[in-house]
């Protein structure tokens, strides 16, 4: 890409965590892709909205967890986890079951703001309509 | 009789879906790994798993609900939680296990 090109990037979850390594895969290439200076967003649907639930703890599987990285996501400038709607309440969970992802505003005197937008299944589709480059994992 | 077990997401596959279908009353049924996600109440295969309980037992497995922070207060009333220990002993007490993959 040529300098000072700036692209949309979306990186579109839909596996869950731990029993294939899809999710921790995307958060590597997420985190590398970091350093690029793009305009880059998460997406979570279909078993890919498992990857945010609140207090994941592998110790009994003795697996590494990394749900913690993504409430980091926001210090590589990483600020946009969309999560479909319809894709919680097919699998009986609501936004209450999901980890709080926040970020700091650096444009805004560091306020914490939210990172998750709960979108609906059209309007997530409208948001990848509008994305230059899309990495499926 | 058969202790099944199930290590897929319901939502992804139909292994849990198909497994219901052909245990026979009485048998075991133990969801593992991705196959957790299947004793959550409110999902849209609670209805399967909630009518097979009036015939199957219904087990899962608590490490691979806490790997994936699934709060027992969300699971389906009747599906009974298990660890290591009690998989073994439910592996010991079937004549056959039957995996589901």
């Amino acid at each position: 890409m040529s300098e000072g090109t700036i692209k949309k990037f979306l990186y579109l979850n839909r596996k869950a965590p731990y029993g294939t390594i899809y999710a921790l895969e995307s958060l590597e290439v997420v985190l590398i892709g970091a350093a690029f200076d793009q305009d880059v967003s998460l997406a979570f649907v279909d078993d890919g909205v498992f990857q945010l639930t609140k207090n994941q703890n592998t110790k009994g599987i003795e697996m590494k967890g990394f749900s913690l990285v993504y409430n980091a996501l926001g210090d590589y400038g990483i600020t946009k986890l969309y999560v479909e709607k319809e894709s919680l309440e097919e699998r009986g969970l609501t936004l209450d079951d999901l980890q709080d992802v926040v970020y700091e505003d650096e444009n805004d005197d560091y306020a914490e703001k939210k990172s998750i937008l709960l979108v609906s299944r059209a309007e997530m589709g409208q948001m990848m309509e509008t994305q230059n480059v899309v990495l499926s994992f | 009789m058969i202790l099944h077990t199930v290590n897929k997401s319901p939502f992804e596959r139909n292994a849990l879906v198909s497994c219901l279908g052909h245990a026979q009353a009485g048998s075991s049924v133990l969801m593992i790994e991705d196959g957790v996600y299947g004793a959550i109440a409110g999902s849209q295969v609670a209805d399967v798993v909630n009518n097979s309980l009036a015939t199957v037992k219904i087990y899962v497995l608590e490490p691979d609900l806490a790997a994936r922070g699934i709060a027992k207060e969300k699971l389906i009333s009747g599906v009974q939680l298990i660890d290591y220990a009690g998989f073994v002993d439910l592996a010991a007490d079937n004549t056959t296990v039957q995996a589901w993959l």
